[in-house]
């Protein structure tokens, strides 16, 4: 079976401007890039959750962008349903955008203050299909039901909503389309624990009714262990390890998958802590290290570690980019 | 038992235009000297508010409506505003949410410490920045005199959250009120920030109240916990005693509702929402919620009783052991 989203050798890359750039570019030096994203490949099948977890700066949202098509990349491929999204142009992507939708992390700020309820769900409709009043009417009240919201909250707006509600009004404008694809990026971490819980069954039940595939970005592992099937783990600009999810809590194999895993907090007071602790902190992308991007700041780097280090799969499934693993 | 903060039936309602809020309704919290004590709840439980009354900035259109805050035995309410000045930043210090907005953009970080030294203690110039350097230090900030010299945008979140820390510590506070000091930090950045509270805690004898929504984090650090459900203390205990045999329903319901890493168990959300605080019902706040509800429950407020001497629960559907208040 074939995946419907494919991304291949997927890389982003942000020129530096400004006076620093420019003074560099006469001095005849090579400009300087920002590597968000530097050669990431992965597979999502209909119906599949995929969580690409990373912490703050790995690129992960900036995959996500690429994917939607927000930005353009710098190079690699996207297939959505066989189509090479990446080289698509502006107009030949839009009916596109019927079938993939986006959810964003903050509730508040990704709906607009003027619009009521009713009308932010209408709005896909509107602009992606060719339902007339009646059918737009239906469907509005057909979602805003299957994410949870009575009808009495339909004209409401954004500040008569609660967070959740309004997390569920975020939701519901991304399934009004029927999509198939759905990128969720970081939807639940601006949520209070309770509204968390029932944000990710909600989004279970709709993956399960509508067959849905998700894109999950995040850096709560906690969530991605309730809702993936599998893991990626970014850093860097690259993915360093994709697993089953279970197998992936179970026994991570990258030092930095190992490190993320071990300082999740752990509801349990006699929990055992046995942290895996990375040096520093993150550095900057314009100065990754040359070879695995980690060595700097894994505790277990060897000589052989400064030699570039790819993807490669050692179990069915299980890709890790790590000389040691 | 060395009692550093004694909070007595404290209520704090907000005047607003559509009516009165009633933030804290009638919460007693305790914290011993040298322990840490998580004060945890879902947005809008009155954690923030609690830790405002503490430090007296409750101001209007908010109003202390009753209540005692004892902190080393004296009555806060009792200081002329110099004293409480003196309190503030001094015996007790806070650390909030956001690290970045928290310090001054135009003002060094080291400079921001040293002032503080020269303030409270009266050092010189040259003794503060000294300080400064061995706080940052203590703190885990590596390469110090650097550091010292960078403004806030030059660091990041979690070593801005490190300085944070270092100036709460610069007066040897009694009292460290940490509010959500890892939300919005990377994981494995607000492990270390953890790590550090805990340690710190243990090395300099400060007490810590930690403010935060995340059960988890009290878990990692905390030595007591009280749970506060729409302005009502609703159960307090020693964190183990608290997730192993958690006696108030919500207290129950929030340690089944969190996704766990640890183990295989099916999340349950909590049923129904926080209760609007303006016009807030009668009687226990989380009868609305609650699958236990007796008809009292939406009639009186129940009053906390002791099941051990540690541990006290405010639930009319409580029917285990009890021990008579002291």
């Amino acid at each position: 079976m074939n995946p419907l989203v494919e991304v291949r050798d997927l890389r982003m890359h942000f020129p530096i401007r400004g006076l620093d750039a420019l003074a560099a570019r006469l001095r005849g030096e090579a400009p300087t890039v920002v590597r968000a994203v530097d050669g990431v490949s992965f597979d999502i099948a209909a119906g599949e959750t995929l969580a690409l977890v990373g912490e703050s700066g790995c690129g992960k949202s900036t995959v996500a962008r690429c994917i939607l098509r927000l930005l353009s990349p710098t190079s690699g491929s996207i297939r959505y349903d066989g189509t090479d999204i990446a080289a698509l142009d502006e107009q030949a992507v839009k009916p596109l955008r019927r079938s993939i939708q986006m959810v964003y992390q903050d509730p508040t700020a990704s709906l607009n203050p003027r619009l009521s309820a009713r009308r932010t769900v209408e709005e896909p409709l509107l602009l992606h299909t060719r339902l007339g009043a009646a059918e737009r009417r239906a469907r509005v009240e057909e979602v805003m039901h299957e994410v949870g919201l009575g009808s009495d909250l339909l004209d409401r707006y954004p500040h008569e909503l609660s967070g959740g509600q309004r997390q569920r009004v975020n939701i519901a404008r991304a399934i009004a389309t029927r999509p198939r694809f759905v990128v969720l990026d970081e939807p639940t971490s601006a949520l209070d624990v309770s509204l968390r819980s029932r944000a990710i069954l909600l989004l279970e039940s709709l993956r399960e009714r509508y067959g849905l595939a998700y894109l999950f970005i995040s850096h709560d592992l906690a969530t991605v262990k309730y809702l993936a099937r599998r893991v990626a783990v970014m850093y860097l600009g690259k993915i360093v390890e994709v697993a089953q999810t279970r197998e992936l809590f179970a026994a991570p194999r990258h030092p930095y998958t190992r490190a993320l895993i071990s300082a999740i907090p752990v509801p349990d007071p006699d929990a055992r802590r046995d942290r895996f602790v990375l040096a520093g902190e993150i550095p900057s992308p314009t100065d990754a290290p040359s070879g695995c991007s980690l060595r700097g700041r894994c505790p277990l780097a060897q000589p052989v570690c400064a030699e570039p280090v790819p993807l490669r799969e050692v179990a069915p499934g299980r890709w890790i980019a790590c000389h040691l693993a | 038992m060395s009692e550093l903060l004694e909070v007595t039936d404290l209520t704090v309602h907000f005047r607003t235009e559509a009516g009165e809020v009633e933030a804290v309704d009638h919460a007693d919290l305790e914290v011993r000297k040298g322990e840490v004590v998580g004060l945890v709840g879902e947005s809008g439980s009155g954690k923030s508010v609690t830790s405002f009354a503490v430090l007296r900035l409750i101001r209007r259109p908010g109003q202390v409506k009753s209540g005692v805050i004892r902190f080393n035995g004296v009555d806060l309410a009792t200081l002329s505003e110099e004293q409480m000045r003196r309190i503030r930043g001094g015996k007790i210090a806070m650390i909030s949410q956001s690290p970045r907005t928290a310090l001054n953009p135009v003002i060094s970080v080291g400079r921001q410490i040293a002032r503080l030294f020269e303030l409270h203690d009266g050092a010189s110039a040259a003794q503060a920045r000294r300080r400064t350097i061995e706080m940052l230090t203590l703190v885990g900030i590596p390469d110090p005199e650097r550091r010292a010299q960078q403004y806030a945008h030059q660091l990041s979140g979690g070593m801005c959250q490190r300085v944070m820390i270092a100036m709460a510590l610069a007066t040897s506070p009694e009292l460290l009120i940490a509010d959500e000091p890892t939300t919005g930090l990377d994981v494995s950045i607000a492990a270390r920030i953890l790590d550090l509270l805990r340690d710190l805690g243990e090395r300099t004898g400060t007490a810590i109240l930690l403010i935060t929504h995340d059960l988890a984090v009290v878990a990692e650090v905390c030595d007591r916990v009280a749970v506060m459900h729409a302005g009502q203390v609703v159960e307090s205990a020693p964190v183990r005693t608290l997730f192993r045999e958690p006696a108030h329903p919500y207290t129950q319901a929030l340690v089944k509702s969190i996704p766990r890493v640890d183990r295989e168990v099916a999340m349950e959300p909590i049923p129904g929402s926080v209760p609007s605080l303006l016009d807030p019902p009668a009687g226990c706040r989380y009868a609305g919620r609650c699958d236990r509800v007796l008809p009292i429950c939406r009639i009186e407020r129940p009053v906390p009783v002791r099941i051990t001497a540690d541990h006290s629960v405010a639930c009319h559907a409580w029917s285990g052991p009890r021990e008579p208040a002291r």
